[in-house]
């Protein structure tokens, strides 16, 4: 088969998958259409009076008449912990709001056996479907009539498991025995029979696979419920850390890997960037070094930084350095060259020398580009810190998810997800708060 | 010998496609400290580049500029210059604004302060010496920046269309504050501007510059700017030489735009 067959197959599997999912978006966009209609019919009833807002005629296409609504946001993460809820049978939310859960509790069923010489023979089954992690109670069953005995079974939920409903009967399979019926409709080999709450499969090689009903909930090695995320595994975490350090000292670790890198690449990259602005043969010596280097992801240098400076400090900070340094080189080239040519004539006809030039009116001139430029920088070092530790760090918070997975630990993958984006929206926030008291004018020259 | 003097400037630059643009030939000028000239003239004449060369921004290919018998060779503090817009530094307070130049010389911090702070009140800035300038409207703006060229007392002020960006009210208002500030200072001033009426209210003389190469086309010794010192300048808009030099200017600026239009006609 050739390559393009093989990736036709994958466009038309990922076509499947997304056109079967349409219906479950289309079931959430109805929710938030919903609620919006509702939201639309209270404030109607709340506010008859007319603010400004509300006498614009022209607001579809009116940039400054959209503005995000509060309320809005609040619905939408009370929804996703709603449907997070839902699905994983969380205890912060009503019961009647669950989806239906896997089966727990007993199945029986009735196989028909027949032996090589055609004796037909019934036996009951009982199987008992347990929640993960409890020991369940299995009675005991009495062997009944006939060659074929009943059979007793302990299956977890969420778990199929294989009836070798032979082992106790006087006529096994390799004597040629083989199942006929379940519950009194015929099954061959590799069929499969419906009853209540499991379907009950015959395996080509003749046993039985008892698979109970999943429901519509996830399991939690998928998905955990939210307070087994945030309250139960959190404080075991905060208490007691994880892999030999807490909780504080893996988030401490990556920060101070994204703040040193940064500072290291600004401390660098910032006069690189004014010498790039303000001298030709600086910008030709290095601008075939920066073009080159800007689309080189960060995360493409791992490889490269661990062979040359090990799993260490070092090798993160310097690879944090480089994912900083050209955005702070660009930032700084491009807040050199965006002054006005007027602002400088103006400092020079006042008398200002060079220096006095490059102190007053080109480094805050160039403070604006730079903020942005760190804003972004900042962003880029987060992400790249967490995909470093991913690939291999003794400690941080990229290490712990990583490793979590390693050991089926959704719950602490899905908390490390959580503080990543809680703290990388932290950073962005603290840039631009530091943006509005250090460039006020910022957009307003 | 005292005052400015423009001696036989002339300008070319030449384009990447090799050919070249006399943007001035042979412009001769003298003026005496103290002396208020507009300048006017339809695009391309070379007026701002007139500006920018006695500012010291660019080197005439041909010819000298002398202040006061010395010969300009770059930009200095004697030469002050205000701009259209955008040229106030945006990251300082109205008053570190106006006391730039002073601060740059290392000028004594309280005397600065003083100066600066008399200088807004001349220029009617006074309750907003704390105000940032971006918070100011665009009239305000222009007075911070006349403000600021004052502080730094130079010889001659140039002034690169400073009222282009204003609205006609507005655009009065700096017209008679132009005019007390050159009576009050003494200043030399050389304005460009795009606008007749401007250039005939704020000129004891008038130059009118005609594009191609750019050069001196004529001038005007006019007594508009007198009269208006202290005076409502609609009262001196009566006056009746004032419409009928205006109407020659006009006639003359719109030849000489259709000339160049016709000329562009033609090369097609």
């Amino acid at each position: 088969m050739n390559v393009l067959s093989l990736l036709i197959n994958e466009l038309v599997d990922i076509t499947i998958l997304f056109v079967t999912s349409l219906p479950y978006f289309a079931v959430y966009i109805g929710i938030i259409l919903a609620t919006l209609g509702i939201w639309r019919m209270v404030k109607r009833l709340l506010t008859p009076k007319k603010d400004f807002g509300s006498l614009k005629t022209v607001t579809f296409g009116d940039e400054s008449a959209v503005s995000s609504n509060f309320v809005a946001s609040v619905v939408s993460i009370v929804l996703i912990f709603l449907i997070w809820g839902a699905f994983t049978g969380s205890k912060m939310i009503p019961s009647f709001l669950h989806v239906p859960g896997a089966f727990t509790g007993e199945i029986s069923f009735t196989y028909t056996a027949e032996n090589a010489d055609g004796v037909s023979d019934q036996a009951d089954v009982l199987i008992v479907v347990h929640e993960l992690g409890q020991d369940p109670f299995v009675p005991d069953m009495a062997d009944g009539d006939g060659w074929a005995k009943n059979d007793v079974m302990a299956v977890q939920a969420y778990r199929s498991k294989l009836l070798l409903w032979d082992k106790n009967d006087k006529f096994d399979r390799k004597s040629g025995a083989k199942i006929t019926e379940i519950n009194g409709q015929p099954v061959a080999e590799g069929g499969e029979v419906e009853i209540g709450n499991a379907r009950i499969a015959v395996t080509d090689k003749g046993t039985i696979n008892v698979v109970p009903a999943t429901g519509w909930q996830m399991e939690p090695i998928w998905l955990p419920a939210p307070e087994n995320v945030f309250v139960n595994r959190f404080g075991q975490i905060w208490s007691e850390g994880y892999k030999n350090y807490s909780l504080g000292e893996h988030l401490g670790y990556s920060l101070f890997r994204v703040v040193v890198g940064f500072l290291f690449g600004a401390l660098i990259g910032i006069p690189l960037g004014y010498a790039m602005g303000l001298n030709d043969w600086f910008r030709g010596w290095f601008d075939p070094i920066v073009e080159f280097m800007r689309p080189v992801p960060p995360l493409a240098l791992i490889p490269l930084i661990i062979i040359w400076f090990g799993i260490g400090e070092v090798g993160k900070v310097i690879l944090l350095t480089l994912a900083a340094l050209w955005i702070m080189t660009i930032a700084a080239r491009a807040g050199v060259s965006g002054v006005r040519i007027s602002k400088v004539h103006a400092a020079y006809s006042l008398g200002a020398s060079k220096w006095q030039i490059m102190r007053f009116v080109i480094i805050p001139n160039s403070l604006p580009e730079i903020f942005t430029g760190a804003r972004v920088a900042m962003g880029v070092c987060w992400g790249t810190v967490v995909a470093a530790e991913l690939v291999a760090a003794e400690k941080g918070i990229g290490m712990m998810i990583m490793t979590a997975s390693k050991f089926q630990q959704t719950d602490i993958v899905i908390l490390g997800i959580v503080m990543i984006g809680i703290i990388g929206f932290g950073i962005d926030m603290f840039v631009r708060w530091m943006e509005r008291v250090m460039v006020p004018w910022k957009g307003r020259g | 010998m005292s005052g400015l003097s423009i001696n036989n400037i002339s300008m070319r630059f030449d384009l990447p496609n090799g050919s070249s643009v006399q943007a001035l030939k042979n412009v001769s000028l003298d003026l005496r400290p103290g002396e208020l000239m507009s300048v006017l003239g339809p695009s391309g004449c070379g007026k701002t580049t007139l500006l920018n060369i006695v500012a010291g921004f660019l080197a005439p290919t041909e010819g000298q500029i002398e202040l006061n018998g010395q010969r300009v060779t770059g930009p200095s503090a004697e030469r002050g210059m205000v701009f259209q817009q955008g040229a106030l530094f945006e990251w300082m307070s109205v008053r570190e604004n106006v006391g730039f130049g002073p601060r740059m010389k290392g000028a004594d911090k309280v005397e600065t302060r003083k100066k600066v702070d008399d200088l807004l009140d001349i220029v009617g800035l006074g309750d907003f010496k704390e105000k940032a300038v971006y918070e100011l409207s665009g009239g305000m703006q222009q007075r911070v920046a006349l403000a600021r060229c004052l502080a730094n007392d130079p010889d001659v002020i140039l002034m690169d269309e400073p009222l282009g960006a204003l609205d006609a009210l507005t655009r009065e208002k700096m017209q008679s504050l132009v005019l007390k500030l050159w009576k009050e200072t003494g200043k030399t001033i050389i304005l460009i501007t795009h606008s007749v009426e401007e250039a005939l209210l704020l000129g004891e003389r008038l130059l009118v510059m005609a594009p191609r190469p750019g050069r001196i086309h004529r001038e005007y010794r006019l007594p508009f700017a007198d009269l208006g010192v202290g005076q409502d300048l609609r009262e001196v808009k009566k006056h009746p030489d004032y419409a009928r030099t205006r109407e020659e200017i006009l006639s003359m600026i719109w030849d000489m735009e259709e000339e160049i239009m016709g000329r562009s006609e033609e090369a097609q």
